[in-house]
């Protein structure tokens, strides 16, 4: 039989528990669905496993019923380590890297039933917002094999919008989750950071890295945060809060619009939002204007911090114990240069470069204290708003899906700061740790557009409420691309 | 008197005695065989983030009381990062503006006598890195990372210590600190302790610091004061003749007893230090002081004042008993014991410290229970047996084991103090040594040493000797008269 393509979890589920249809069989289909696709969205497919887990799936449905995740196909960014699979981060440094074990999201998911199909493509140590960066080539976004898919989750966007997947994992650093959400015309939440433990998610910046789902519908999403999140002793900047409550109210909020973002937007992007805060005054909630006075700086103290960051983090990367190692090197040094000349791409260097620079003696006052402080700065914006709203309607990116090579700076001739403004809208929260999640909200000449919704720390629950309000309301996030 | 002076500050990176590493669950055990102790985290695969391990924070703070020093309620790690084959990570986490432990000092001995206190700057906590083995493997390096992870508390003073000598007395009087504490073993020869020491030399009586180097690595007493002598001679030389001292690295090379420049990467001129956005701010609360204080055991200094005020000993014997903990431990319980410290002092000094030279022992794993040897003093004391035949006995019990009462009697060890045995012995005596007996009666007192000597060997050196003399003297002033 067939399944219908764009099925959400909640529908595998109940089909799943009806015995409708087998884990096993449901597994097949989706990877038959990967092995015809032509996006580039999978690094590596995991067939026999995923099989053979689908198979114990099955048992357990039999002996126990259907429950939590169990026999539902799901892919992994290619940034979570999972034992015995080769774990890339696209990069050539790690192309042969197999972790002796999984990171605590791939673990809970695997706990809780789910069958991972395959590890998806991403910008190469999730640098980037169009996954032109992979060492395994570029992804296309499914509305338009043309456009990019976005990144740096866009091996995991493109595969959840072309039905490949019904939700896939993804991490957010400056908006790697709500962008390429937005570009392929699905739901994504960066949750607060500290919400999902980080361990076995291979760094880019420790401070911003947020791992979080994707999946076609914010009712979804919801269910995926619960198999992800919870206090993690592996890593100690995981919070220890309880699990993410249903109860927040969903009439009467007051949403916020960002004075800011009115400015530079593109007229039918700024009125595909303002359509939506319609949606959510006729829902019954206050459109109130508010101020991020701090927020232009956004971008520059992210690219800083996020780089500095980075450039420590990917020290480790020297071709001594393990990843790409030069063919017989001189010496030590010339190892270390060769192995990571090699082993990283453009983008990778440039950030590392940034970031070594933005530390060193003589300039570490002028770039990262500086950046910060407008970090402090720009979170406080966002705490002074949250006194007078319950939740922040913004734009999800400054433009629709673009043309791929169209901003990629592979060398010196090209500006790579045009590429990193596709970021002004959801770096921001970034920088402030704070929830935000990415929605559809419209379509422009044929190409899905996303709005986002920030809340407060530990919100979650109430962006998903309003996300699944909205969801009820509207059937922007049941599009899908053409065939 | 030399026109010079030298000026030396030591930055001792001492390892913490924890069970598991500083940021991982592995084990830090000396010896194991290379990489069997290193784990994801202690090889710095993708992924993998550091914990801190709170009994290397609850470590450094008893460190810290101890030396008086200001905890800090709220203190950071830092990222210092250099490349090196041995240093996973390609950073080391440390601690760069927010040490745990700021101020503090250390009282040490100087040459002649007195005390100098010697205050420090901070201490702080940071991660070690792991070992580069040199030996040929096929002309490659090889990498041990067992103890990569491994905590240390880096202790540094003030460039207050005027001479290697002084030096080397801050190194020990460290030494024995960080072992009383518990928080170290102590083991120099397996790198416990290690030592940096900034030196400089200057005119007497310049008030300005000379510019000085840095000699790394050195690991013991003995290495230290030669290092500094070596190196403090070289920068006179160079000053004398003209020349200017260079800021730079040294490294100590004990075979040729010399230092040279250090060549290694692990030099950098800029480190990059940034907070660690892995690990969250260690805040320091008010209970966690309170415990750590609770278990600061009595210091040595309190240690030396108390055995000298209060149990009477001498001050070079209380110095003595509290150079090493366990020492000091055995001495406290044996006194404890006998109800009598000079003895057990003079015992622990002697008999008991001979053992342990001979043994090679430990103070730790002496074969004669403190209690025991406390009764074996206190049977000497109550006459029971004579302090030759204590001497025996303890061989005995170091040897073979064994209770010292039970011992006396199987053995018959008793001292005899029975007048009449005695009296038939010394009658015995003054029968058989006629002429020896004439000397004594003409006045020759110091013969009287022999006959009681003759006395005791007849006894088997089981009667009382100051009852022989006695009934000796008083026999022969009997007979005489």
């Amino acid at each position: 039989m067939t399944f219908p393509r764009f099925a959400t979890i909640a529908e595998m589920r109940s089909a799943l528990a009806s015995k409708t249809i087998s884990a096993v069989e449901l597994a097949r289909e989706h990877l038959d669905r990967i092995a015809a696709s032509d996006l580039n969205s999978f690094v590596t497919v995991c067939e026999d496993d995923a099989v053979a887990t689908a198979r114990e799936a099955d048992g357990h449905i039999g002996r126990h019923g259907q429950s939590g995740l169990v026999g539902v196909p799901v892919a992994h960014k290619d940034v979570f380590c999972t034992a015995g699979v080769r774990t890339t981060c696209a990069s050539r440094m790690l192309a042969g890297f197999v972790p002796p074990y999984d990171a605590t999201v791939v673990a809970r998911f695997r706990d809780s039933g789910a069958i991972m199909l395959g590890k998806t493509n991403m910008d190469e140590f999730a640098m980037g917002s169009s996954n032109e960066n992979s060492h395994f080539g570029s992804v296309s976004n499914p509305w338009d094999v043309t456009r990019v898919p976005g990144g740096s989750s866009g091996g995991s966007a493109a595969a959840v919008a072309a039905g490949l997947v019904p939700a896939a994992t993804a991490t957010d650093t400056g908006g790697s989750i709500r962008q390429p959400a937005a570009f392929c015309g699905i739901s994504g939440l960066k949750p607060t950071y500290g919400r999902v433990s980080r361990y076995g998610m291979v760094a880019f910046a420790s401070s911003l890295d947020q791992g979080g789902p994707m999946a076609r519908s914010a009712e979804d999403l919801r269910l995926l945060l619960q198999h992800m999140e919870g206090h993690d002793p592996l890593d100690s900047t995981s919070a220890d809060i309880g699990p993410t409550p249903r109860e927040a109210d969903r009439v009467g909020l007051r949403i916020g619009v960002v004075r800011e973002y009115g400015r530079d937007l593109d007229a039918r992007l700024a009125a595909t939002v303002d359509e939506a805060a319609a949606v959510f005054e006729r829902l019954g909630h206050e459109r109130v204007e508010i101020s991020l006075p701090h927020t232009t700086y956004a971008t520059a103290a992210y690219y800083v911090v996020a780089s500095a960051e980075a450039s420590t983090n990917l020290s480790r990367y020297d071709g001594v114990r393990y990843g790409h190692r030069a063919e017989s090197p001189n010496d030590l040094d010339d190892l270390y240069a060769r192995s990571r000349s090699e082993g990283f791409g453009a983008e990778v260097k440039r950030r590392i470069l940034t970031g070594t620079y933005a530390l060193s003696i003589g300039y570490y006052d002028a770039y990262y204290r500086k950046a910060q402080r407008l970090r402090r700065l720009i979170r406080q914006d966002f705490l002074d708003a949250f006194r007078s709203v319950e939740a922040i309607l913004a734009p999800a990116t400054p433009s629709t899906a673009f043309e791929k090579g169209a901003l990629l700076a592979p060398d010196e001739t090209k500006d790579p700061t045009v590429m990193y403004e596709q970021d002004v809208y959801t770096v921001p929260a970034s920088l402030a740790g704070l929830p935000a999640l990415s929605i559809p909200c419209g379509i422009i000449d044929g190409l899905p557009v996303g709005m986002q919704l920030i809340g407060p720390h530990f919100g979650e629950d109430r962006l998903l409420a309003l996300a699944e309000s909205f969801q009820q309301e509207t059937d922007w996030h049941q599009r899908t691309p053409p065939r | 008197m030399s026109e010079w002076e030298s000026v030396i500050g030591l930055e001792v990176h001492v390892q913490l005695k924890t069970r598991s590493k500083i940021f991982s669950g592995a084990a830090t055990a000396f010896g194991a065989p290379p990489n069997t102790q290193a784990c994801a985290v202690d090889l710095a695969l993708p992924g993998v983030l550091p914990v801190l391990n709170a009994e290397a924070v609850r470590m450094a703070i008893v460190f810290g009381l101890a030396v008086e020093g200001e905890i800090a309620e709220r203190c950071r790690f830092d990222r210092k990062s250099y490349f090196y084959p041995d240093l996973p990570k390609g950073y080391q986490i440390s601690q760069l503006d927010e040490p745990i432990v700021a101020g503090g000092h250390l009282d040490v001995e100087t040459e002649d006598g007195s005390t100098k206190r010697i205050h420090l700057t901070r201490a702080h906590l940071e991660e070690d890195a792991g070992k580069s083995l040199h030996e040929d493997y096929d002309g490659k390096t090889g990498i041990d990372l067992n103890r990569a992870g491994t905590p240390l508390l880096e202790v540094v003073s003030e460039p207050e210590l005027a001479s290697p000598e002084e030096a080397g007395s801050y190194f020990r009087t460290l030494h024995t600190l960080v072992r009383t504490l518990g928080i170290c073993d102590g083991n120099l020869n397996e790198g416990s302790m290690r030592c940096d020491a900034n030196v400089s030399v200057r005119r007497r009586g310049a008030t300005d610091l000379g510019e000085r180097t840095e000699i790394k690595n050195l690991n013991s007493f003995r290495f230290l004061g030669k290092a500094l002598a070596f190196e403090i001679e070289r920068q006179i030389d160079v000053l004398e003749s003209g020349g200017r001292i260079e800021r730079q690295t040294l490294l100590y090379d004990a075979e040729r007893d010399e230092t040279r420049p250090m060549r290694g990467k692990e030099l950098s001129d800029d480190y990059r230090y940034f907070p660690d956005p892995d690990l969250l701010p260690v805040v320091v609360t008010p209970s966690m002081l309170d415990q750590a204080r609770a278990t600061i055991p009595e210091l040595p200094a309190a240690k030396r004042r108390r055995y000298v005020e209060e149990l009477g000993l001498t001050d070079y014997d209380a110095r003595w008993l509290t150079v090493d903990p366990d020492t000091a431990g055995y001495f406290d319980a044996a006194a404890a014991a006998s109800g009598q410290p000079k003895a057990a002092a003079n015992w622990v000094m002697g008999d008991v410290a001979a053992a342990v030279s001979r043994e090679e022992a430990g103070w730790t794993e002496i074969a004669v229970p403190a209690a025991q040897l406390g009764k074996l003093i206190e049977r000497i004391e109550d006459g029971s047996i004579s302090g030759k035949i204590a001497k025996s006995l303890f061989k005995t019990l170091w040897d073979d084991g064994g209770e010292v009462d039970a011992l006396i009697e199987s053995q018959g060890l008793k001292q005899v103090s029975d007048s009449d045995e005695i009296g038939a012995i010394v009658r015995q005596v003054i029968d058989a040594n006629p002429a020896q007996v004439e000397q004594v009666r003409a006045g020759k007192t110091r013969v009287l040493g022999f006959l009681v000597g003759q006395a005791m060997k007849a006894s088997g050196g089981k009667a009382n000797p100051r009852r022989v003399s006695e009934l000796l003297q008083e026999a022969l002033s009997a007979d005489g008269s």
